[in-house]
């Protein structure tokens, strides 16, 4: 027998959207996991970047497990080899190895744990405060709005590179500046999004209903608007972690990064562009490994907004 | 119209009043500038002799007052390296900077206009899957790897452009780039290149479901001229602040790439002067560089509201 549930969920096959904000399928948490499933397979793209991203994360976590070597361990009569596939490589060093000697792959895995700290805290420093002033500044609107609107915007006006290379400079190398640096440069886009969606939201029927039956603001805000900002401030956590990982790379590529003796895949590139015209694998690959994480994020990024929201879709057809 | 333009020269300035504090800041965020720029090994009575030279022992609001009365004479004290005004090496480095901005722009524009139109006004064919996927590979390839793997391929095997530097011709009195400027401005360009691709493809793909383009489609307009009046001329629109908003992120964004081709601009000198800790020039440029993308942002929003008739200025 067919029940009423089901038959909905037949119906709005696309709408990831009803799910988010209905109270109802939140109970089958099954039922919501296989539609994911669904969407995720009819298009392909947005499945191929889960996967990639999936297993950047996995690598990050058990690199000590996955990785052949020690990626600090200096091994001088094994420095500077090729990789596998040239003619002087070592089966022993899939990727080669840099100037000390030290196996480049092992050094990549663990570069990732550095990429994918940085991008994940940073974003839940940046998405956590941004959406709590972004609500502020939506509800309370008139001056308060005003100010940090202004503010914001401001902010969002700069130059962002140089201040960030500025910003890096005077506090100095470590992991914890940097997750700081990018956690709170990147409030303002999440303030900018959040508080856009909450006047959006607010002329809404169902919300204008709750005021008039005399619900209280903050039941308004975490029953009502907070359901509907997720699907947004999720696509963006997602482009703003590939941006986040990005910069963090080009820090270290300018030397203001993380520490030196770090690996990282920042770290790393600017240790092979010194040795760029003879060992040129020491550049390559490190930066193909940010290659890849940002086109995965992208891809289900991508993927994300066009689920997330409705209008987007309609466009794509 | 003259009121908006008031109001948007005031908010201007009050950013750029905003930044000078925000500069000034930072170089006092972690309380003593002077450790931030002596060497390790520098001695105690070293450093407290820099500071009374530089002025750093006074109150805060003080030595804020004299900075703000300098930095509106353009004096942002002297770089410790060039023993020169910080201001004028800015100045003696804008040019190389324009010149390769404006060039990665037009590559940007050439390349990246013309896929997003051809992807946008054909969906669905392997031309729009192209255009997509030149949309995610500029976002997705870092800069300063491009900029790497060209010096490789066509720099140290193929031998075709040089690698760094910037060399000169003059052709009618004016000093133009030669073939130098070629892979900067391509590395350079590429995210830009991604971004116009990606905006133009749905603008185009946007007026395309619009009423009045059905309406002259059922009119029985010739396809040329649909297109042409109709189609690109409506998504030309948005693109102006694209463009403007792209070239200031080309402006300053050139950081990576004029390191590593060692590009004599604005990008190399912050660098350099970042690694050298010769903080008053880093100050000058954050300042120049904020300065300009603020005057293109404003420049930006006046000529849109001046092409664009449906927005109406407050």
């Amino acid at each position: 027998m067919i029940t009423m549930k089901e038959q909905r969920n037949e119906n709005n096959k696309n709408d990831l959207t009803g799910l988010l904000i209905d109270e109802e399928s939140d109970r089958n948490i099954r039922a919501r996991l296989w539609y994911i499933w669904r969407l995720l397979w009819r298009d392909k793209s947005g499945l191929i970047g889960l996967i990639v991203f999936l297993v950047i994360i996995f690598s990050a976590i058990f690199a000590p497990m996955l990785a052949p070597h020690d990626p600090l361990k200096i091994d001088l009569h094994a420095s500077r080899q090729p990789p596998i596939w040239t003619e002087a490589g070592n089966p022993e060093h899939i990727l080669g190895t840099d100037n000390l000697g030290r196996d480049l792959f092992s050094r990549i895995i663990y570069g990732s744990r550095v990429s994918i700290m940085v991008g994940f805290l940073g974003v839940s420093i940046a998405f956590s405060l941004g959406m709590m002033i972004g609500l502020f500044a939506g509800f309370k609107g008139g001056r308060t709005d005003n100010l940090i609107m202004t503010v914001t915007n401001m902010i969002l006006a700069l130059p962002y590179l140089v201040f960030v290379v500025f910003i890096a400079a005077v506090l100095g190398r470590s992991l914890l500046n940097v997750v700081l640096i990018f956690g709170l440069t990147n409030i303002p886009i999440f303030v900018r999004v959040t508080r856009g969606e909450v006047l959006r939201l607010r002329e809404e029927g169902y919300i204008e209903a709750a005021i008039s039956i005399g619900q209280k603001t903050p039941a308004i805000i975490f029953k009502h608007i907070m359901p509907n900002l997720i699907g947004p401030l999720i696509t963006l956590a997602t482009f703003e972690m590939s941006a986040m990982i990005f910069y963090e790379a080009g820090l270290g590529f300018l030397g203001l990064s993380v520490p030196p003796t770090v690996p990282s895949w920042g770290n790393m590139l600017a240790e092979g562009r010194q040795f760029l015209t003879v060992f040129p694998w020491m550049s390559i690959y490190p930066g193909l490994a940010i290659v890849i994480t940002g086109f995965s994020m992208n891809l289900f990024g991508d993927w994300l907004r066009d689920v997330l929201d409705p209008r987007m879709r309609r466009m794509k057809k | 119209m003259l009121r908006y333009l008031l109001s948007r020269l005031i908010s201007s300035a009050a950013l750029l009043l905003g930044v000078l504090f925000l500069v000034f800041m930072l170089l006092h965020l972690t309380g003593d500038p002077v450790s931030l720029m002596v060497s390790r090994y520098a001695s105690p009575e070293d450093i407290e002799a820099l500071r009374e030279e530089l002025g750093f022992n006074r109150p805060l609001l003080v030595q804020f007052g004299d900075f703000l009365s300098g930095a509106f004479q353009g004096d942002f004290g002297s770089s410790f390296r060039y023993r020169q005004p910080a201001m004028d090496l800015v100045l003696q480095r804008i040019p190389a900077t324009i010149e390769l901005a404006s060039v990665a722009l037009l590559m940007a524009i050439l390349m990246g206009v013309t896929i997003g139109i051809l992807g946008g006004s054909n969906p669905n064919t392997i031309l729009d899957s192209i255009a997509r996927g030149i949309g995610l590979l500029g976002q997705t390839i870092p800069t300063f790897w491009l900029g790497l793997i060209l010096i490789i391929i066509f720099s140290l095997r193929l031998g075709w452009f040089p690698s760094f530097g910037r060399e000169t011709f003059t052709f009618l009195g004016l000093t133009l780039p030669d073939q130098s400027i070629v892979l900067p401005a391509f590395a350079l360009s590429l995210f830009t290149t991604g971004q116009l691709a990606r905006f133009t493809r749905s603008a185009v793909m946007e007026v395309m479901n619009e009423d009045y383009v059905t309406t002259a489609r059922s009119k029985g307009l010739k396809k040329k001229r649909i297109y042409f009046k109709y189609i690109l001329k409506n998504s030309a629109i948005p693109l102006i602040s694209i463009i403007g908003v792209q070239f200031s992120y080309l402006l300053s964004g050139s950081i990576y790439i004029e390191t590593i081709f060692s590009w004599p601009g604005l990008g190399s000198l912050l660098a350099e002067a970042v690694g050298t800790r010769d903080f008053f020039l880093v100050q000058a440029t954050a300042f120049f560089t904020s300065l300009v993308v603020i005057g293109l942002h404003l420049l930006t929003d006046l000529v849109y509201v001046l092409v664009d008739p449906r927005i109406r200025y407050r």
